[in-house]
């Protein structure tokens, strides 16, 4: 009975991504690309800059068609569903932008109130309750009433992080949320991505090239890298892995497989060549 | 690229982009019943767009008036005509002047605003977080702008047309001394309710689709840069002249062309 129970649990994934590919222009993003992202777990998606990570929370989200393949988010094929399917999958989904995409001509407190406002027929004193909560797990219910403007960059990613929360989503997908933070929103960013990850038994989608807070709190990791994954498991596991190109990502060293050096002649020969045009 | 390579180029560009538009169009008028059920998003357009285009519709018509006072008394002068006055200046005003110049201005003042909003609103990503909130933003944010453009364009040419009689009346009567009574009695015995009022505010109707349309799609279309945004605000502008000025010419051919 508890195997039986374990392979159910086994078979079931939040989004199952099997084979797929996406191309811009003539440019491959993804070729032949394959990930699981488990319920109630953080996964990590990491890679170097440009290699497609947040254009996969797109393709997740529905925003954007793959040429071929299959993305099954709650075993349903996002991009077979009509208009109105997706719109009501996607309230299960919360999706923190790089940039915190506040609505620039609403108060903190609107913002937040805004997808409830235009999705539930709640009476404006429980909408106020619930606003009131969201922003209290980020920790700013003191700011309800500033405007976007006036936030710093890691505030406005929290109010983001609490209007993501707002119709108690069962997965949410955060789209770089350390990058140019200083150390102590970086730090309380961090904590909050895994504490809601726990309290609110949320599927987390964390995609990141900052190596040491992301492993910090991912239970599994992806890295990609021209397309395709390169490598995956635990932190533990890719810390300890044989692959050269995983040690060199995951420890940030400046050389190794993805070389210092754009590829030119050597050095000795070119610096010899009597050949500069003068 | 040769040169015949880059006109079917352009041409297919062009047409891509026509038909990005209409599918565009078409997406804002399925926004309508949206837009009727939530009263709150039109009406605080209507303000942006319409009201705040008032002083500058206002000012406008006043001075564009008046120069059509001083003229028309200069020329009617030499035929002795200056009784005329206020015909020449109802009808140029109410017919071409009004429809025309408080669409160019429109575009101006307040097209040139909803291209910039919209392209930033694109670049830092709100109209995807709606999305992602699954909230339409083409009826949450393009309909009600739409609509608004499309109320307020054709009162604004109203207002423009009327203020500027006054301001014929000010030049012509109060400043050169033309008959006040013969003004204003000329005026209501030859223009034509049907014939040149409406005309006009059906012109007017058809820019203020024209305008509203272009500004929004170039927004929505814009590539979501600094420099991208300020390449589709300057667009909306040049676009809208130039369809206004067409189609002025056009719509004139068909209601006063043929008698």
């Amino acid at each position: 009975m508890l195997l039986f129970y374990n392979l159910i649990f086994l078979c079931y994934t939040m989004i199952s991504i099997r084979n797929l590919t996406f191309s811009r222009g003539n440019r491959k993003i993804f070729d032949n690309i394959s990930l699981d992202i488990m319920p109630h777990k953080i996964t990590a998606i990491m890679g170097p800059s440009g290699t497609g990570k947040t254009t996969l929370l797109k393709l997740i989200a529905g925003q954007l068609r793959p040429d071929s393949g299959t993305l099954l988010v709650d075993q349903k094929n996002v991009h077979q569903l009509s208009r109105t399917e997706l719109y009501k999958l996607r309230k299960k989904m919360g999706m923190l932008f790089q940039s915190g995409a506040l609505l620039t001509d609403m108060s903190v407190y609107d913002n937040i109130a805004f997808p409830i406002r235009e999705h539930t027929q709640l009476p404006e004193s429980m909408i106020r309750t619930l606003v009131l909560m969201k922003l209290n797990a980020v920790g700013l219910r003191g700011a309800r009433d500033l405007m976007p403007s006036e936030l710093s960059g890691g505030m406005a990613r929290r109010v983001a992080m609490a209007r993501a929360l707002a119709l108690d989503p069962e997965m949410i997908m955060f789209d770089e949320p350390f990058t140019g933070q200083d150390p102590i929103s970086l730090g309380v960013l961090v904590k909050l991505i895994k504490k809601l990850n726990q309290t609110l038994h949320l599927s987390s989608i964390v995609v990141s090239h900052n190596v040491v807070e992301t492993a910090s709190i991912a239970d599994y990791i992806y890295l990609i890298s021209e397309g395709k994954v390169a490598g995956q498991g635990t932190p533990e596991e890719l810390n300890t892995t044989k692959s050269d190109w995983v040690q060199q990502f995951m420890q940030g060293k400046a050389d190794g497989p993805v070389p210092f050096h754009y590829p030119a002649q050597d050095i000795n020969s070119d610096l010899l060549s009597n050949n500069a045009k003068l | 690229m040769n040169f015949f390579q880059s006109i079917g180029h352009s041409s297919l560009k062009f047409l891509a982009k026509l038909g990005r538009s209409s599918l565009f169009f078409s997406a804002i008028l399925t926004g309508f019943g949206y837009t009727l059920s939530r009263p709150g998003l039109l009406i605080k357009q209507l303000y942006n767009i319409g009201v705040l285009t008032f002083w500058l519709i206002a000012i406008s018509g006043l001075f564009v008036g008046m120069v059509l006072g001083l003229q028309g008394v200069y020329t009617l002068s030499t035929f002795g005509a200056e009784s005329s006055l206020g015909i020449m200046v109802a009808a140029s005003l109410v017919r071409e002047l009004g429809p025309v110049v408080s669409a160019l201005l429109f575009a101006g003042r307040a097209g040139s605003a909803l291209t910039a909003e919209i392209g930033l609103m694109k670049a830092t990503e709100q109209l995807s977080a709606m999305e992602m909130m699954a909230i339409d933003p083409l009826k949450y944010i393009i309909a009600p702008r739409f609509f608004a453009g499309f109320i307020s364009l054709p009162l604004l040419a109203a207002l423009f047309s009327a203020i500027g009689i006054l301001g014929g009346y000010l030049a012509g009567v109060e400043l050169l001394n033309v008959d006040s009574g013969s003004y204003w009695s000329q005026m209501q015995g030859a223009i034509d309710f049907h014939d040149d009022i409406i005309n006009g505010v059906i012109k007017s109707i058809i820019f203020a689709w024209l305008v509203s349309w272009i500004a929004l799609f170039e927004g929505y279309d814009a590539v979501p840069t600094a420099s991208g945004i300020s390449r589709a605000t300057t667009r909306t502008v040049v676009t809208s002249a130039f369809a206004i000025l067409l189609f002025d010419f056009l719509l004139t051919a068909l209601m006063f062309g043929a008698s």
